[in-house]
């Protein structure tokens, strides 16, 4: 019964995955970028919302819509000024970019809010406490099925607005081949600019989840980046519902090593990342040369 | 036309460089611990940034995760230190240990490209930590000091380190600059200049990425056991630390990438602001971190790159260059 317990909080923390993942995957699948910067902007997003909520007193998941806004505007301005410029230089330029947008964004947040970790999961009310036993070994938490369900209404969200918005054709063509899509039209600078402030604005909620569900300081955000990262080549990377079955995936890996020994939590999901990435960049090649 | 490698400048240069390295050899009889200690420093900062650019600059393998091979050096110091092997030795079986773990990484990590090689490496340097974190032998999570090194004076064990420092530095330093030389390093320039065109000409790319791999596995090895030797305390938050990836990045970035003047350089500035702001902290941070991104963006071949490029300078060759020739020699 506790490994059906520790299956359940899984796929809670893999739904947590999956929208941090989001971001990550939507910049993939669009502009071929890897942000490396990804995690630490989610949790720019959590110290955001942190300030709002401290300041007014509001529900962390008002002060979020309250943040949006901003967080957009920031998408906005990271493709203008670092993704924009990198993008024309070679695959390893947005990489060394984001990584020092990285070290400066952390570092910032250290300087503003000290290294003290912080938390909102007592600002969020009831939703944080309350669960229902199932059964003895078996306990659903409300603020895991919310974030399950907020996760699969983002995915089911995105999937609508790719497949049936005039904005979503348009990135699709972008991703498909940009230099077509400006033929027909399509000003490519614009799309990844909607691309990257989406991007952002879905790390900022994954932010928040991670402020309400448990615990973030200013250096929580290379963390995240891993497990977001490795969420979206679980699933595989350019697909949106794989970076949602990815998360899962991850979530679970984890929930069962913590099962064995919760000091093997965060391991075995590397482990499960690195398997991943040798069955389908390894194995098939590996045999194939023995096949010869 | 001619083809030419050698020029007066860089042939005195070349002779400089091997004069310095020399003098620097008498440093420990010169000057007080402390000052050996920083020099110590400086040597560590001018090989990891030698190997981080071996990798980057000539392999075009981004790796955010060479501290994998520190804390491997470093650890297996303590290791073999504590199976009763004495200290210095322990530290060469150390190096020779992340050396050839990176053969069976490189089999792996090697199919990866770009992003998911760097957080793949990423991912394999934090599953080592984690393991070194689950073994109580290896101090756990609070770390551990090498204690064996004891048995040396301070000065004497300065010194020995010191040593070491410069020989590892110049050894691998030496095989970057000779490998790159050679007809192997024509190949590998041209992976750096155009991996696919590289491939088309028939240059087996694989293999010379993974002997410039194993290189820096190596070479990153040793400077771990350097910074356990120097430092006499290791724990796995700051030694698998992926800061280590970031000052490599700002070296190679501000140095010049691809590059073999460059490294060097950046080494050096990291060095000076590093005495510079003592106290660290995140402003400094901030500033680094801002500098590499700037230098990725505005200026990708770095301050030597550039000065290259606009001076037609070569200090330390590795290349050829295409020269007109004189008209008296035209003649003969």
């Amino acid at each position: 019964m506790t490994i059906v317990n520790a299956v359940v909080q899984g796929i809670f923390l893999g739904a947590f995955y999956a929208v941090l993942a989001c971001g990550l995957s939507i910049m993939f699948g669009v502009m071929r970028v890897i942000n490396l910067a990804h995690g630490d902007i989610a949790v720019l997003g959590a110290y955001v919302v942190f300030v709002i909520v401290q300041s007014t007193g509001m529900s962390p998941l008002v002060a979020f819509v309250v943040a949006l806004p901003v967080m957009i505007l920031l998408g906005y301005v990271l493709q203008l000024t670092v993704l924009e410029r990198s993008l024309k230089s070679g695959i390893l330029t947005p990489l060394l970019a984001t990584f020092g947008l990285s070290i400066v964004i952390q570092n910032l947040l250290l300087i503003s809010f000290s290294p003290d970790v912080r938390s909102l999961g007592g600002n969020a009310g009831a939703i944080t406490t309350s669960s229902w036993q199932v059964t003895g070994g078996l306990s659903v938490s409300a603020l895991g099925m919310v974030i399950l369900v907020m996760a699969v209404l983002l995915f089911g969200a995105l999937q609508l607005f790719l497949s049936s918005t005039r904005a979503g054709w348009m990135m699709r063509a972008t991703a498909e081949d940009a230099d077509a899509a400006e033929l027909v039209g399509i000003d490519s600078r614009g799309v990844y600019a909607r691309a990257t402030a989406l991007a952002v604005a879905i790390a900022a909620l994954g932010g928040l989840f991670l402020a309400i569900r448990s615990v973030f300081d200013p250096v929580s955000g290379p963390t995240q980046l891993i497990f977001a990262f490795e969420a979206v080549v679980i699933g595989g990377m350019g697909s949106l519902w794989g970076t949602l079955l990815g998360g899962l995936a991850l979530g679970v890996a984890q929930t069962l090593g913590a099962h064995i020994n919760p000091e093997y939590s965060a391991l075995t999901g590397h482990l499960l990342f690195l398997a991943v990435l040798i069955v389908r960049f390894g194995g098939g090649r590996l045999s194939l040369r023995m096949a010869r | 036309m001619r083809v030419q490698r050698w020029t007066g400048t860089s042939r005195a240069f070349t002779g400089a460089t091997i004069a310095i390295a020399a003098l620097l050899g008498t440093v420990p009889l010169l000057f007080e611990a402390d000052v050996v200690q920083r020099l110590t420093n400086l040597l560590i900062l001018v090989l990891l940034a030698a190997m981080w650019n071996a990798l980057a600059g000539y392999g075009g393998l981004l790796s955010v995760g060479q501290q994998a091979f520190i804390g491997i050096g470093a650890y297996g110091t303590v290791f073999f230190a504590g199976l009763g092997v004495s200290p210095y030795p322990a530290m060469l079986l150390a190096t020779l240990v992340a050396g050839v773990i990176s053969v069976p990484i490189s089999l792996f990590a090697l199919r990866l490209r770009a992003a998911q090689f760097a957080i793949g490496m990423w991912v394999i340097a934090e599953v080592i930590s984690i393991l070194v974190r689950l073994d109580q032998n290896l101090g756990a999570g609070t770390g551990i000091s090498l204690i064996q090194l004891n048995q040396y004076a301070p000065n004497f064990r300065q010194a020995y380190t010191f040593w070491l420092a410069l020989g590892f530095t110049v050894i691998f330093l030496s095989a970057l600059f000779f490998l790159l030389r050679s007809p192997l390093g024509v190949s590998l320039q041209a992976i750096r200049d155009d991996e696919d065109a590289a491939r088309s000409l028939g240059v087996h790319v694989a293999a010379r990425k993974r002997l410039l791999f194993v290189l820096a596995g190596f070479g990153c090895g040793a400077a771990g056991v350097l910074i356990g030797a120097n430092t006499l305390f290791i724990e796995p938050g700051s030694i698998f630390s992926v800061q280590w990836s970031a000052y490599m990045i700002f070296m190679v970035l501000v140095g010049g990438l691809g590059t073999f003047e460059g490294p060097i350089l950046g080494a050096i500035l990291l060095f000076g602001i590093q005495t510079t702001f003592t106290q660290g902290g995140p402003w400094y941070l901030v500033g680094l971190g801002a500098t590499a991104a700037l230098f990725a963006l505005a200026l990708p071949r770095g301050i030597w790159g550039t000065i290259e490029e606009r001076l037609g300078l070569r200090l330390l060759p590795v290349g050829y260059r295409v020269v007109e020739m004189k008209s008296e020699e035209r003649t003969v």
